[in-house]
């Protein structure tokens, strides 16, 4: 450690200008550049007049994109909440009950993590359209005589979501249970403990990193998904990624399509800060 | 001793939560892979229906082979992809060096960048560079297409890279670098035959990771490929959006066979290397 290198010198120069130029240009600069849109006017043609123009933002509170927002981070809410609550109980199967086949259960996870999305939430086009499979088995189970409509529902669109992200809940759950001590579980049953107060007290609360880290992971890309909307939501369960794609595309409103994108990343940013803050730092204590 | 005494009626009442966690994990399983197997089941299907199965085909594979736009879109996709990929490994790994050895000035700074990078919704990253290159490049002459696409994927593949080789660099025992140098090695020397080979996995990883996320994005490019260039992903929704047929089947089914041969391919090297 102590040969580390101290404060700025060519070297370190060197190693840092390529990503400084990088992330400089092609991320902050263009976050900038929404922003200084935000508060400009859009011209009826798709021009742009830039100024001082709280409009973009004044227009947010229209009850029709109120109830989008408010929808939208409702879906996400509910996304990450339906993926703890089924991938929990996974990753704890994998960790404490995987023995010698951990590493290929846990690789099963992996492959949907890494297939693409598009094509997952694809899947679920074919599975929930018309008189496709999900139709089929509610028939033969006697549900419904009639087809029901099942695609461009909410239902469908909370159905795509928690199918798409939850790798993402299990992976992080995984690689903090995994690092787990059993033999706080046998010291708290040697206390007399039960398994339900053992898991409670003992392996949940250890396990808040991957919980937060996991939400995170599920939160931030559901709230912002615009793929997942398009394809099973159609235009009767819009989300504000899909409304922000308007306003680039057919809408040619950038300025407002701005705002919309600037208010989501704070609005995120606000929500994650205040979930470490409620659900971190109190259980996070003394570890 | 009382804990004892109640042990195996404790592992008779164990049984039961055992089995139930069993039995829910084995339905996780199915709904993690049943949709996929669904969706390449229809791929083999003889009609055009992707809802109810008619006989076995191998029709909508050929159509594959025959349709000039699919190729092309995949050849984009390769080169985007393998570009992204060079340049981005490049920077994350000096980054990463740059993070780990060195303390300085803005550091904090840097850091947060970086993770905002990969935290930032895509759509908010997306809409970003358009206006960036609308404002910036078509001025300059260059137009939306293959170079901003590549841009795009280097920027938000740079910090998922940086996050990998660091893990790997702190895991590093930094005293073989100083014993290089106390050997008389130059910092060049030093980092070509010491550090490199030592962090390479983590390398390799990272241009994995960078390849992976190149090759299947679709939000941001959607945003900055304009009218002429279609990346796979590009091809694949609008191929959805015209209309449902069994084509798209047969191209999903050979993506995610090609990525599950990858995967496991990789997992293999990995802990072969790590065995090693």
């Amino acid at each position: 450690m102590g040969e580390k290198g101290r404060g700025w010198n060519l070297g370190l120069a060197g190693l840092l200008t390529p990503v400084t130029i990088w992330l400089g240009l092609f991320f902050l600069i263009p976050l900038l550049l929404i922003l200084a849109y935000s508060f400009g006017t859009s011209g009826v043609y798709g021009g742009i007049t830039l100024g001082f123009n709280p409009g973009n933002y004044l227009k947010v509170f229209d009850p029709l994109y109120l109830q989008i927002i408010g929808r939208t981070f409702f879906i996400a809410a509910l996304t990450t909440l339906l993926c703890l609550a089924l991938g929990y109980p996974l990753a704890y199967f994998i960790v404490f009950k995987g023995y010698r086949r951990r590493n290929l259960l846990i690789l099963l996870v992996m492959v949907p993590f890494w297939t693409s999305l598009l094509i997952r939430a694809y899947s679920w086009v074919v599975i929930l359209s018309g008189n496709g499979i999900a139709n089929k088995f509610l028939q033969f189970i006697g549900v419904t005589d009639e087809p029901l409509t099942l695609i461009f529902t909410p239902e469908a669109v909370l159905m795509g979501m928690v199918y798409s992200y939850l790798p993402f809940m299990i992976l992080p759950l995984y690689a903090s249970l995994e690092k787990f001590d059993t033999r706080l579980k046998e010291a708290a049953k040697d206390l007399g403990a039960s398994r339900w107060q053992t898991f409670w007290r003992v392996t949940f609360p250890l396990s808040m990193p991957g919980v937060i880290a996991g939400s995170i992971l599920v939160f931030i890309p559901s709230a912002g998904e615009f793929v997942i909307p398009q394809l099973l939501g159609g235009s009767r369960t819009v989300m504000t990624g899909t409304l922000i794609q308007t306003q680039f595309g057919a809408a040619r409103d950038w300025a407002f399509g701005s705002a919309l994108s600037v208010m989501l990343a704070v609005l995120l940013l606000a929500a994650i800060l205040f979930y470490v803050r409620r659900v971190g730092t109190d259980k996070l204590e003394g570890m | 001793m009382a804990a004892k005494a109640g042990g195996p009626m404790q592992k008779g009442v164990g049984k039961l939560p055992d089995r139930a966690l069993f039995l829910f994990s084995l339905l996780i399983y199915a709904f993690l892979y049943a949709p996929i197997l669904v969706l390449m089941f229809f791929s083999f299907n003889s009609s055009k229906s992707t809802q109810s199965w008619t006989g076995f085909s191998t029709e909508w594979y050929r159509a594959l082979l025959t349709d000039q736009t699919i190729h092309d879109a995949f050849r984009t996709s390769m080169i985007v992809g393998v570009t992204a990929t060079l340049i981005a490994t490049a920077i994350g790994t000096l980054t990463a060096l740059a993070l780990t050895r060195h303390n300085f000035r803005g550091q904090t700074f840097a850091d947060s960048t970086i993770y905002a990078a990969t935290v930032m919704p895509e759509i908010v990253v997306g809409v970003s560079l358009l206006v960036f290159f609308v404002a910036v490049f078509l001025p300059l002459g260059v137009e939306l297409g293959i170079v901003t696409i590549v841009i795009a994927h280097v920027a938000f593949t740079v910090s998922f890279v940086t996050i990998v080789v660091r893990a790997r660099l702190a895991g590093m025992d930094e005293s073989l670098e100083e014993a290089a140098q106390d050997l008389g090695a130059g910092p060049v020397t030093t980092f070509v035959r010491v550090t490199l080979p030592l962090i390479l996995p983590g390398v390799m990883a990272g241009a994995l990771l960078a390849f992976t996320l190149s090759f299947d994005d679709f939000v941001i490019t959607f945003f900055v490929s304009g009218v002429g260039s279609s990346t796979l992903p590009l091809k694949i929704y609008s191929m959805i959006k015209f209309g449902v047929t069994p084509v798209i089947n047969a191209l999903s089914t050979v993506v995610l066979v090609v990525t599950m041969i990858l995967i496991f391919g990789g997992s293999r090297l990995l802990s072969r290397r790590e065995g090693a």
